[in-house]
Formats: C-alpha cells, sequence, structure tokens
C-alpha cells in the first residue's frame, strides 16, 4: 500500500484560481510536490483547467467557473495531490555559460567580503552547485533555481535596483536565480549569461522549464560576447546534458 | 488601403483583447483589457467577437482620421466629448469616419479607459493569441508598444451596415466585492477588519500593472515577505509599506507580497473604470455568491448582442432629451456623456 502524503492547503485566489499550498516555506520536497502536481494535471487534463503555474511551494490552478466549481476542482486537485508522482522523465539538465565578475557582476566583490571569502571562492561555490529551476516568474523567463548551498546564502538588498541589465545571474536570500529581461532586481548581481531563456524568433520560445536541472561553467569576457550574438540569432548557448 | 491614422493620443493608450493565456509559467502575463465589458460593448456594435482587439484609451484626450476611405468605428467604456468634424457623436454607438474625417475625443468622464473598436476588428499577427501590447516581453501587434501619434491602424473599408446603438444592462454598483484569501491568514482581525470598514482611493500612480490605494495602513501579522507565489488579475497584496495594491493584467504573474483579498472577476473591470481619488469600498462574499456572479457576467457578455438598438430609436431619445430640458432637469444637449444617463 502507497503511503498517502500529508494534504496540501486549497486557497481560494479569486473566483477563478485556487492556489494548493503544500509549505508555508521554500521547501524542496513541497517544490517536488508542486511539480509533480502539475505533472500530474496536464497528464489528466481537468475539464475547466484553463492553466496552471507551478511556484516553489504552491502550484496555482486558473479555472473557469462556468465550466467547473471551486469545491469539485478542490476534491479533483487533493485527489491527485495524495498520490506520489514518478519522477519526470522529460526532465533536463542545462549547462549554462556565465561571465561571473567585473561589469557583468558589479555585486561578485560584495558579496565575496560580505561572505568573507574571495570572488574565486564564491564562482567555484556558485558552479558546483546542482540546481533545479522551481519556478519562472515575475517577467518573462526569470527563473528561480533552488539548491543554493548554504554557504552563499545573502540576505537581498535594502534598496533594489530600479534596472539589471538581461541575463543577470544573481544571489538573494536562499536563492539563485537567472532573469531575462532587464528590469528591477534587489538581488545581488555576481554574473550575466549570454542565454535567453525567452526569445521570440527562437523555438521553443521559452528555454527552460520548471524542473529542468541548471548547472553553470563559467566563460570570460570574451566568449560572452560571441555567445551573446549567437544567442541573439537563436542559438541556446546553453548545452543540454544527456542525462 | 484604408486606415485608421492616430493623429494624437494620450499615455496609456495601446492595442487590447481578451488577453494572452497559457504562459503564465514562464512569467509571461496575460494583459488584456482594464474594463472587459468595455472592450465587449465596442466590438459587439460592430458585429466583431467580444473580445476582438480594439484600441484602449486611457484618460486623456485622443484624436483618430480615417485615410484611404471611410472607416466604421464604435466607442464603449468611459464616456468623453466626441465629435467627427465637429459633428457630436455618443458613446455606446457606432459610427462612420469620413474618408480624411477626424474624430475627437475630450477627457474621460466618469471612468479610466474608453475601447474604440473598428469594424472587423484590428489585423495583426498574434503571439500567444493575443495582439495585446506588452511592451517589457516585445509583444503586441501591430505595435509593441503604447501607442503614439502617427501611428496607423489598417481597417477595412466602412460596410454601409446602418449605425447601432447599445443599451448595457445594469451592472452592480457600490463596494467593490472581494473573496478574502489566499494569505488573508498572514492579518489579523483587526487589519482585515480595518480593510473592509475602510473607504480607499486609487492613487494617481496607478497603471495597468496595479492600482495603488491610498487609506489606513494594513498591519501585516508576520512581516511582509512571503514565499513568492502565482498571482490573478484582482490580487490584492500588501507591500512593507502596509498600502495595498490591486494586481491588474499587466501584473508580474508571481509576487512575494501577501495577498489579503482577490476582487471579484465581476467587479474588476468596474475598479478599473474607477478614477483616481474617487472613494470606495471593499465588501468580502463568500465563494458561491463570488462563482454565480463570475456566472452572470458571462453570460451578460454573451447577451450583449440582445442589447443593440437601431440609431432611429435614439433619435426618439433626443425628444426624450429635449422634453427633459424643458422640464429642467440638468441635461446637455452638447454633453454626449448626459444622453443616456438622464434618459
Amino acid at each position: 500500500m502507497e503511503a498517502t502524503l500529508h494534504p496540501p492547503r486549497l486557497l481560494p485566489s479569486g473566483d477563478s484560481a485556487i492556489t494548493v499550498e503544500f509549505s508555508g516555506h521554500i521547501d524542496d520536497a513541497a517544490n517536488r510536490r508542486v511539480l509533480a502536481l502539475d505533472r500530474a494535471v496536464s497528464a489528466a487534463p481537468i475539464a475547466g483547467v484553463t492553466e496552471t503555474v507551478p511556484t516553489y511551494r504552491s502550484l496555482l490552478v486558473h479555472y473557469d467557473p462556468c465550466q467547473i466549481a471551486f469545491e469539485t476542482l478542490g476534491e479533483k486537485l487533493l485527489a491527485l495531490a495524495k498520490v506520489p508522482a514518478p519522477p519526470n522523465a522529460k526532465t533536463k539538465h542545462w549547462r549554462v555559460p556565465v561571465t561571473y565578475g567585473g561589469e557583468n557582476g558589479i555585486d561578485l566583490e560584495h558579496v565575496a567580503r560580505t561572505l568573507n571569502t574571495t570572488p574565486d571562492e564564491i564562482v567555484a561555490r556558485h558552479v558546483a552547485g546542482d540546481y533545479r529551476v522551481a519556478m519562472i516568474g515575475f517577467t518573462p523567463g526569470w527563473s528561480y533555481l533552488s539548491g543554493l548551498e548554504k554557504f552563499l546564502h545573502m540576505p537581498r538588498r535594502q534598496n533594489p535596483r530600479i534596472l539589471t541589465p538581461p541575463g543577470t545571474v544573481s544571489i538573494g536570500g536562499v536563492q539563485t536565480g537567472i532573469q531575462c529581461l532587464a528590469g528591477p532586481s534587489g538581488w545581488h548581481l555576481i554574473g550575466r549569461t549570454p542565454m535567453r531563456t525567452y526569445h521570440l524568433h527562437r523555438k521553443p520560445i521559452f528555454l527552460l522549464e520548471p524542473g529542468d536541472r541548471i548547472s553553470f561553467f563559467a566563460i570570460d569576457e570574451k566568449r560572452f560576447a560571441e555567445q551573446d550574438k549567437a544567442a541573439e540569432h537563436g542559438d541556446p548557448v546553453a548545452e543540454l546534458m544527456t542525462s | 488601403m484604408t486606415k485608421l491614422i492616430i493623429v494624437s493620443i494620450g499615455p496609456a493608450s495601446s492595442v487590447q483583447d481578451g488577453g494572452r493565456h497559457g504562459a503564465q509559467r514562464y512569467g509571461l502575463t496575460p494583459s488584456g483589457a482594464m474594463d472587459r465589458l468595455g472592450l465587449a460593448a465596442a466590438n459587439t456594435l460592430l458585429g466583431n467577437a467580444p473580445f476582438a482587439a480594439a484600441v484602449e484609451i486611457g484618460p486623456f484626450g485622443t484624436a483618430f482620421r480615417a485615410r484611404g476611405g471611410a472607416v466604421r468605428v464604435a466607442l464603449a467604456g468611459a464616456t468623453r466629448n466626441a465629435d467627427i468634424a465637429g459633428r457630436l457623436v455618443a458613446f455606446d454607438t457606432s459610427m462612420t469616419i469620413p474618408d480624411g474625417e477626424t474624430l475627437t475625443l475630450g477627457f474621460a468622464k466618469g471612468g479610466a479607459f474608453s475601447y474604440l473598436a473598428i469594424e472587423g476588428g484590428i489585423t495583426g499577427e498574434p503571439m500567444f493569441g493575443s495582439l495585446a501590447v506588452n511592451a517589457r516581453a516585445g509583444l503586441g501587434s501591430p505595435y509593441q508598444r503604447p501607442l503614439q501619434a502617427g501611428d496607423e491602424l489598417p481597417a477595412m473599408a466602412a460596410s454601409g451596415t446602418p449605425e447601432r446603438r447599445i443599451e448595457l444592462p445594469q451592472t452592480a454598483s457600490g463596494s467593490i466585492r472581494v473573496l478574502l484569501g489566499p494569505q488573508d491568514d498572514e492579518f489579523a482581525d483587526e487589519a482585515r477588519q480595518l480593510f473592509l470598514g475602510s473607504e480607499w482611493k486609487i492613487s494617481p500612480t496607478s497603471d495597468r500593472m496595479g492600482y495603488r490605494l491610498e487609506g489606513p495602513v494594513i498591519k501585516h501579522l508576520h512581516g511582509h515577505n512571503i514565499v513568492s507565489d502565482g498571482t490573478v488579475d484582482g490580487s490584492i497584496q500588501v507591500p512593507g509599506n502596509g498600502a495595498p495594491i490591486v494586481l491588474m493584467p499587466d501584473r508580474g504573474t508571481t509576487g512575494g507580497y501577501p495577498k489579503i483579498a482577490t476582487v471579484i472577476s465581476a467587479d474588476l473591470g468596474r475598479l478599473a473604470q474607477t478614477t483616481a481619488g474617487t472613494g470606495f469600498r471593499f465588501k468580502a462574499i463568500g465563494m458561491v455568491e463570488a462563482q454565480a456572479e463570475a456566472k452572470k457576467f458571462v453570460q451578460l457578455l454573451r447577451a450583449l448582442p440582445d442589447c443593440l438598438r437601431g440609431i432611429e430609436s435614439m433619435q426618439l431619445n433626443v425628444e426624450a432629451l429635449h422634453d427633459a430640458n424643458v422640464a429642467g432637469h440638468a441635461v446637455s444637449a452638447v454633453d454626449a456623456d448626459t444622453w443616456h444617463t438622464s434618459i
């Protein structure tokens, strides 16, 4: 007999969405359950469900209240969340090039000083990590990664920056992330990747999926410039590992 | 080729439709019209699909000129003074702009957004099923940014179909209805009561991403940071300063502030049309009622074609307007806005 998992909380998000919450904090096990429920819903579509948005600890399920009621959908989601889901056979593992420090990572030295170490040590530890795309959100392609080692945890900036460059790789709290478009950020900018997680004139338009595995490798600024051009023309630049 | 030229236009004016759905999991916000009823009314007047792309016009004055032939359009949403080459035209009607003539619109009155639909719809290349503008993501058609003077929208040659008006059914008024949650438990009872019991005003710094509210400070129970989770149109998040923000169609798809409540879908357009500085209140309702209201709103949109009337009956209304003036009511024959509010 299979063990039954503890049921998630069902939180109404208006009349057309339910938040299925597995945990109150960032928690790897909860994120795996979110992604598993997301796969379960896409494998056995529920009439009336229009779209799902996986995040760290909850799955937001958008639905059409003309087709299915809150109570009915809630019961179906609880039933799906009860069963441990098989691992995702389609999980991809990406090796992502990053140029660290300098103009492309203006906070690297500050991060090193704060953590009482050298920039090289920060880079070595960051590229040694095995990360997972816990969620994509806020703006197109902004990928939040879980798996940052404790040594690199660092509270966000007091004053978020209004504009940070596209492709920025940064650290914020217990997370590291890849932002695709230029925009505001309160995270510490340690490097930049030429990879476009979102590119309108490429197939696929969105490169990463929630649940994908990510590791980073360091490149120099010259290589960054070359790959940036290639990425502009639709080259994924990131290397797809066969695992 | 027939087209509509934007002669002048204010900020916050863009092509919008029913929005782009299915890619929120990649951080792509749906966008789409701020006031779905206004969009649907304008489109219905021309026989377009209710959520076909149209011009969403921000609060400022605007002028459109027909070129290469007459262009048939319709106006709905927040009313304004409107004329074609000096001839007054009314909101909630279709009209034909003769070749070379200009439709001039004044400031929005009693609302923020008006909708100008074009017969046959706006043609463009949909991305993720939508022409709606999302400038940050580089999406939208024919322009990937808000509209500017000099822009051109391709149009079909006016069909000559008799003009019509639409008698919009009565919709809810008064308090903006909300469902509490998803994070109402991040607030003490007193904070929830303060939220529901106070008068709010929309800050002038509001935009299509969010409406910032002015009123009492809403305090959090456990601080203002939660683990980022998904948002919806109408999510009311409370950031660190305690001033709630209602998320609108250009919102971020995820957010890290607790969400005390969510505006019901039937009332979101009404909130969008509330002008800065106008006081309003929220009222919490239950899920069953909220879902019944959501269905009623969808049915109302579907039934809009039944609300179309010939323009002849409007001339009768002009008689009524005259009577009303004789009777001493404050109705202005030069102010299109009072035509349907006073009769």
